[in-house]
């Protein structure tokens, strides 16, 4: 075991993906902070779920494996569900809930269809297309490290800068307005970071749970602090640890799948933060009253 | 000279009509309260007036000129239902808030903008309760916090939405006496206000609102059952709040 | 039509029926997501199942399913009950036992043809192969026999609680104030969606059990007002989309799975379009007459 872990440690392609997933695990949490404030867990579950088609498409395309090609498709496709959820709840008696239910399952249904369309039709190396459902740590490679790195770097970086924006637009958006946030902006600012982060997610996570890495983290942090600052680094870290040990857990064991390792590891934090946690874990209220 | 003004105002969502020609005029220096039944359009009119519910037609003026809302003219207390109470913040932050255009980028707050908002918050008594999660507060004290940024804000005209609703006694006298302050300091409030018992003894001006301008005016001139009963139309034998219980 | 295509499509039927009859309750009393949450969560109460049977037969796996379903819909209030907003405790809670299932699979997925992909897209090219035989007769294939008992079952569900189901959907208050069971009529509703999902699970796979659950009642509502209506419509447009999307994965041979559950989409489309009272164009045109009488 332990000369296993020396091997997997000296691979430099290993480390490339440790630190990609550190780097998009952080970046994940921290923006999910705002997601689960702002109630848009589902809406984001939806919009993750909708990359699916456009990955495979952008395949069938083009023919190509390259990960920037694929991840255009993703965003084209979840931007287009997201204005479908919208249009359905402004245009019929239907709820956000049914909206993004309907949206979320056919978007993925058809997904799956030209999924099976490539393995039917197509010759080539296709192998790692269907990695995207759960995400698999091993498909990636070091020119895929880069994009989700910078694109990660390039999300916290924006999240620092308008920290303050996002914080007052989320708590009070019509007083945010007031004093003069071109809120509108900053509303179109965060969602692209969301797009960002749900789109360089999916090859390590998975369509199917990256939306646990966006709100679970973030749910936990909630359970150590009132402080909205420190609840977003909090949820970065956790992120952080989530993404490094589903990495490293799924390359150790043979046929661990990564994202669902990631996932499952984010919810063991969470259920130790709602029991322990500081500020409103569960024993700390029982012991407080 | 007028606070605000509006000409011939009306939304729409999808088809249906949820603002129609609304018209009023605010004069600088005043209290205004804007009363209507449920479902008037009263929190839509605020809404629109900021810019934040598209306007299919009219004109908002603010201080006699148009109105280009990135000016920061307009402070702004929400209902207490659309505020997310369980939100990671305490008093001292929310009070934080309304010094926003004194902030620097790439820097914490400074000691001094603390200091200020602290000030305020002794101002409506709530120094000691500075560090306090907003769900920790009584109904009383989170309304308090929020009049603190108003103070904070120190802007020309403030609007508030129901700042009275699940307000202690002496929380809602306090703020009468703060925004009869205001007002002497030539600053003007208008208020969104459900309950016509005190009307009368709050405002000098009432705008009279059920999707149209029913009445608009000094209080005395403007406020009497006729007047009302239009505005409520023949409701008001079933109080709204009664009529609303009863299902 | 051979024999084998005919499984198929009555299997699909089958799925499309029992699903949307059960999912439209659901879309009605704003559950949609519930729903899809224990669509997935079910994969845990199978592989648990699993784990104590050693084998993947199907009553077991129906009581596994049932007991996750329901242990879903009381997670996820009891973490809504601890001041979680209910579409966080939704995603934390499917995503948490989602997971546990798909690791716990890759486990023993050398073992049995259980396998992840397996439990996203189903086998439903694999149902006829797996006939229900007595005494060496072929009584047809037993995810047909399971599923027709579930259907059987919540319809018998619906017609004996009908009204309570109806009233309290509309008005849970009210109907908790006349001494209705609000909370068992809750729980029930969850076990059918449960039981609908399991049954359905291994032959067309998670995503067409959520695209048959939600769309349809979408779809159906979107058609209708009346309470009975919705349910039986719901129904049909699953049967319809079930077979229209079986010729189209047959014509350009592709996931069956995944075009009866695009094909959910077409009818949601063809009723956001043209529904003659929600209908989106259909509203466009009469406002447009309306302002031509106007003016």
């Amino acid at each position: 075991m332990i000369t296993e872990w020396m091997t997997l440690l000296e691979s430099p392609n290993f480390r490339w993906v440790m630190i990609g997933s550190l780097l998009l695990g952080f970046s994940s949490g921290a923006i999910g902070c705002f997601v689960y404030l702002r109630k848009q867990s589902l809406i984001s579950d939806g919009m993750a779920h909708a990359t699916l088609p456009g990955v495979a498409f952008m395949y069938i395309l083009f023919q190509n494996k390259s990960l920037p090609v694929l991840l255009i498709g993703a965003t084209v496709t979840s931007l287009l569900a997201t204005s479908f959820i919208q249009m359905i709840i402004k245009q019929t008696k239907l709820k956000t809930d049914a909206a993004i239910g309907v949206i979320l399952s056919v978007f993925f249904g058809f997904g799956i269809l030209l999924l099976s369309y490539i393995q039917q039709n197509m010759s080539g190396n296709q192998a790692g297309i269907d990695s995207f459902i759960f995400g698999q740590a091993a498909s990636i490679v070091k020119n895929d490290v880069y994009t989700i790195g910078v694109v990660s770097l390039f999300v916290l970086l924006l999240t620092v800068i308008f920290f303050r924006e996002f914080h007052y637009t989320t708590f009070d958006f019509t007083f945010s307005k007031g004093i003069g946030i071109p809120v509108k902006w900053i509303n179109g600012l965060l969602f692209s970071l969301l797009v960002a982060v749900i789109v360089i997610g999916i090859q390590m996570v998975g369509v199917v749970l990256i939306v646990a890495l966006l709100i679970t983290p973030a749910l936990a942090a909630r359970y150590w602090t009132d402080s909205l600052g420190k609840m977003t680094v909090i949820s970065g870290t956790f992120g952080a640890i989530s993404g490094l040990i589903g990495t490293i857990s799924s390359s150790v064991i043979q046929d661990l799948p990564t994202g669902p390792m990631i996932v499952l590891t984010a919810s063991v934090l969470f259920f130790i933060s709602l029991l322990f946690g500081f500020t409103k874990g569960l024993v700390v209220r029982r012991l407080v009253r | 000279m007028l606070a605000l003004s509006v000409h011939n105002l009306s939304v729409q969502y999808q088809q249906q009509k949820v603002l129609e020609n609304v018209h009023f005029q605010v004069p600088k220096g005043s209290i205004t309260g804007i009363i209507g039944p449920n479902g008037a359009g009263k929190s839509t009119l605020m809404k629109a007036i900021l810019g934040l519910v598209p306007i299919t037609e009219g004109k908002v003026d603010v201080l006699e000129q148009p109105f280009t809302q990135q000016m920061d003219l307009i402070g702004y207390v929400p209902q207490r239902s659309e505020v997310d109470w369980d939100f990671p913040i305490n008093a001292l932050d929310v009070v934080l808030m309304g010094r926003y255009k004194h902030f620097k980028r790439f820097r914490p707050i400074s000691k001094q903008e603390k200091d200020l908002a602290m000030t305020f918050l002794k101002e409506i008594g709530m120094e000691t309760y500075a560090n306090r999660q907003i769900s920790q507060l009584s109904g009383g004290q989170q309304q308090r916090v929020f009049l603190a940024r108003a103070l904070a804000q120190n802007t020309p005209i403030y609007f508030m939405d129901e700042p009275f609703a699940g307000v202690d006694a002496a929380t809602e006298k306090m703020m009468i006496q703060l925004m009869k302050q205001w007002k002497n300091d030539g600053k003007t409030v208008i208020i969104v206000h459900h309950d016509l018992q005190t009307v009368q003894e709050y405002f000098d001006h009432v705008l009279l609102l059920n999707k149209k301008t029913i009445g608009c005016g000094k209080t005395r001139d403007v406020f009497h059952p006729q007047n009302i009963e239009r505005t409520y139309g023949g409701s008001l034998t079933f109080p709204p709040s009664i009529a609303g219980n009863s299902l | 039509m051979t024999t084998y295509a005919m499984w198929i499509i009555i299997t699909g039927c089958l799925v499309g029926f029992t699903c949307g009859i059960s999912g439209s309750i659901l879309v009605l009393r704003k559950m949609a997501m519930i729903a899809d949450a224990i669509s997935h969560t079910v994969l845990l109460g199978i592989v648990l199942a699993f784990f104590v049977t050693q084998s993947i037969s199907g009553f077991p796996m129906l009581i596994g399913a049932l007991v996750i379903g329901l242990f879903t819909a009381i997670f996820i209030e009891m973490l809504h009950r601890t001041g979680i907003p209910s579409d966080a405790a939704i995603g934390v809670v499917f995503t948490s036992l989602f997971a546990l299932g798909v690791v716990l699979i890759s486990f023993i997925g050398n073992q049995v043809h259980l396998d992840v992909k397996h439990a996203l897209m189903g086998e439903i090219t694999f149902v006829p192969w797996n006939p229900l035989t007595i005494a060496g007769v072929n009584y047809g294939p037993v995810a047909v026999w399971m599923l027709s008992i579930v259907c059987i079952l919540n319809i018998v569900m619906i017609i004996i609680f009908y009204r309570p189901i109806k009233i309290s959907t509309f008005d849970p208050a009210y109907a908790k104030l006349i001494g209705i069971p609000v909370g068992f009529i809750h729980y029930l509703l969850m076990s059918m969606v449960s039981l609908s999902t399991v049954a359905s699970f291994d032959s067309v796979g998670a995503i067409l059990v959520v695209a048959m659950l939600i769309v349809p009642g979408a779809t159906a509502y979107l058609l209708s007002e009346r309470f009975l209506l919705v349910i039986v419509l719901s129904g049909l447009i699953g049967i319809l989309s079930a077979i229209s999307g079986y010729l189209v994965a047959s014509f350009w041979n592709v996931s069956i799975a995944g075009a009866m559950a695009t094909m959910t989409g077409v009818f949601f489309l063809l009723a956001y379009l043209f529904s003659p009272k929600q209908g989106v164009l259909v509203k466009k045109m009469q406002h447009k007459k309306s302002k031509v009488r106007v003016s």
